[in-house]
């Protein structure tokens, strides 16, 4: 009994550091912001009330909702929320219809190939994304690089506004995003049966027709994880709308940072945080449900 | 058997174009940075001549150099922490089994992954505030808030590279040499660790290049002084096109192609090594 107590302990003892750290520097930050979100503004430092008082040997709970009951009157928060999850969105899908072609030819490629098409594909990522959106500010401005080639070419005659239009902001999260949809699909075609493929050959099917019945719903796993890992980030991006985008580009990361550090406003930039955490919620549930049935169907190794 | 062909060869023209078009769109904006470090002019457009006049005005930045330096330390105290932290939760998951507070664990370790990074900047620094008035620290925020919010960042990536590593291991080997009287940290030290040292490296560089790259996490816990290399030019490109960061870009993809370069040369020796 003694023993298995000991080994017990000793097991905690190895598992417990990295939850330790978790704990601390993850969960408890967050539970902080649900707290704040729920505190009034104030001046002074830190710009909120507490939440709890002690009058009259008395412990008091006061529960504030202004930056909830804010973010729902204000019409500018509920486009901003609405205009993020719609860039996601469309940002994912535009991933989806160039990073499927590309992840299934690489996936299909002779393997001394496949493996330098799939490096080219991952090198960008060791290189930093701050300076690679920072290209398409020279690329994309009036007097860069794209107008100067479409107007030598006399494509057009005068050039195209793109940098800091929301048109900007899409090319650089696909941009940015890219990379993160096709390497999870990558993975799950170049795993697939491709005697299943031949199966369907056999019984006479078209190459369209076996893509369609084959190999498109084998894939749909590497397509969701996709979907995820590039619409995720995205609804909260900061960096890329604010190199990009106009002043009329609202996404929530920029909304957030605002309130934060223009306005100092840290209940409703709190507030704002606990909702959109909880929008992406929903998605990060069905990417979980997703990874555990992948899992499964691996076996369950 | 010979499988057959027609699966496997799609059709050439769309093969061409969807990776053409593709890895043109990748690499466009690092070819224009590179191409463009070394031009003349101030422009993106227009091509006046070689010069490395934006390198040699990179070098005389003291801000930049300075906030470069405070970088790589923050990198490197990063990556080795996200390392060691990283490894020890992806050997947990993969080799604990299900233990109380499992789903906790996992969903901790993987929340950094999908999280926007402004959501961690902002709890993060709402902690260090609380802390500092309830106890008198951290005080003032700098490197070790920064080192703190990048470590949190960076460890779920290495011990999502860890975990599928040690997933893939072969068990037979560890509980060979647990039959043989070794010690689990024996065993963990002499056989586990040099297997997946390959994917240790890799989750090093990654949390490293990650920290190297961050500007959100780094705005919201950095104090008077701290200020880092990636939120300097974050603050310097934002309102415009500034010639000096063409040439730091350079730089920089010429740094990550040599490491490229050497790992898989490496890579290669170790396979010619083994077979």
């Amino acid at each position: 009994m003694s023993t298995r107590l000991a080994r017990l302990r000793s097991d905690a003892i190895s598992i417990a550091p990295p939850f330790v750290w978790l704990v601390l520097f993850l969960l408890l930050p967050f539970i902080l912001v649900l707290k704040i979100s729920f505190a009034d503004l104030k001046f002074g430092v830190p710009p909120y009330t507490s939440l709890t008082e002690l009058k009259d040997e008395a412990l008091s709970l006061t529960l504030h909702l202004r930056g909830y009951l804010l973010l729902l009157s204000d019409s500018l928060y509920v486009s901003t929320y609405i205009n993020s999850l719609r860039m996601a969105g469309i940002t994912t899908l535009v991933c989806i219809l160039i990073g499927y072609p590309m992840a299934y030819y690489i996936a299909r490629a002779p393997e001394r190939i496949r493996h330098v098409l799939l490096l080219a594909v991952i090198l960008p990522f060791w290189t930093s994304l701050l300076l690679r959106v920072y290209a398409w500010v020279g690329i994309l401005r009036s007097d860069g690089l794209l107008n100067s080639l479409l107007m030598n070419l006399g494509v057009i005659s005068s050039p195209l506004e793109i940098y800091r239009t929301d048109l900007a902001v899409y090319i650089g999260l696909v941009y940015a995003y890219l990379p993160f949809f096709i390497l999870p699909l990558y993975a799950t075609l170049v795993k697939m049966d491709l005697r299943l493929l031949d199966a369907a050959y056999d019984l006479g099917a078209r190459p369209w027709r076996a893509f369609l019945s084959v190999t498109l719903p084998l894939s749909m796993p590497g397509v969701i994880s996709g979907a995820m890992l590039v619409f995720i980030p995205a609804v909260g991006e900061y960096v890329i709308p604010e190199m990009l985008g106009g002043a009329d580009t609202l996404m929530m990361g920029r909304i957030m940072w605002s309130e934060f550090f223009t306005n100092a406003d840290w209940p409703i930039a709190s507030a704002i945080t606990i909702v959109m955490v909880s929008l992406l919620l929903i998605p990060l549930i069905v990417f979980q449900v997703n990874q555990a049935h992948r899992y499964q169907s691996q076996g369950g190794r | 058997m010979a499988r057959r062909l027609a699966p496997n060869a799609p059709s050439r023209l769309g093969q061409w174009l969807a990776l053409g078009l593709g890895f043109l769109f990748l690499y466009v904006p690092i070819l224009s940075l590179i191409v463009f470090s070394f031009n003349d002019s101030a422009m993106m457009t227009t091509w006046s001549g070689f010069s490395l006049r934006w390198y040699k005005s990179l070098f005389q930045d003291a801000a930049l150099l300075n906030a470069a330096w405070l970088s790589l330390q923050v990198a490197l105290m990063t990556a080795t922490a996200a390392s060691v932290i990283g490894v020890w939760a992806g050997y947990v998951l993969a080799r604990k089994g299900k233990f109380r507070g499992f789903s906790l664990y996992v969903g901790l370790v993987s929340a950094p992954l999908v999280i926007p990074e402004v959501v961690l900047g902002i709890s993060l620094l709402l902690l260090f505030v609380e802390l500092d008035s309830l106890f008198g620290w951290p005080g003032q925020r700098g490197m070790f808030t920064i080192w703190v919010g990048h470590t949190t960042f960076c460890m779920a990536f290495v011990t999502v590279i860890v975990q599928s590593r040690i997933r893939d291991l072969d068990r037979s080997l560890e509980e060979a040499a647990l039959d043989l009287g070794a010690t689990p940290a024996k065993v963990f030290f002499k056989i586990t660790l040099p297997l997946i040292a390959p994917a240790i490296v890799s989750g090093w560089l990654l949390a490293f290049t990650l920290s190297l790259d961050d500007v959100v996490i780094a705005s919201f816990l950095s104090g008077p002084g701290s200020t880092l290399l990636s939120p300097e030019i974050f603050s310097r490109v934002r309102l415009g096109l500034k010639p000096e960061v063409n040439a730091l870009a350079t730089l920089f993809v010429g740094a990550v192609a040599i490491v490229v370069l050497i790992a898989s040369a490496v890579q290669r020796r170790q396979r010619r090594f083994q077979s």
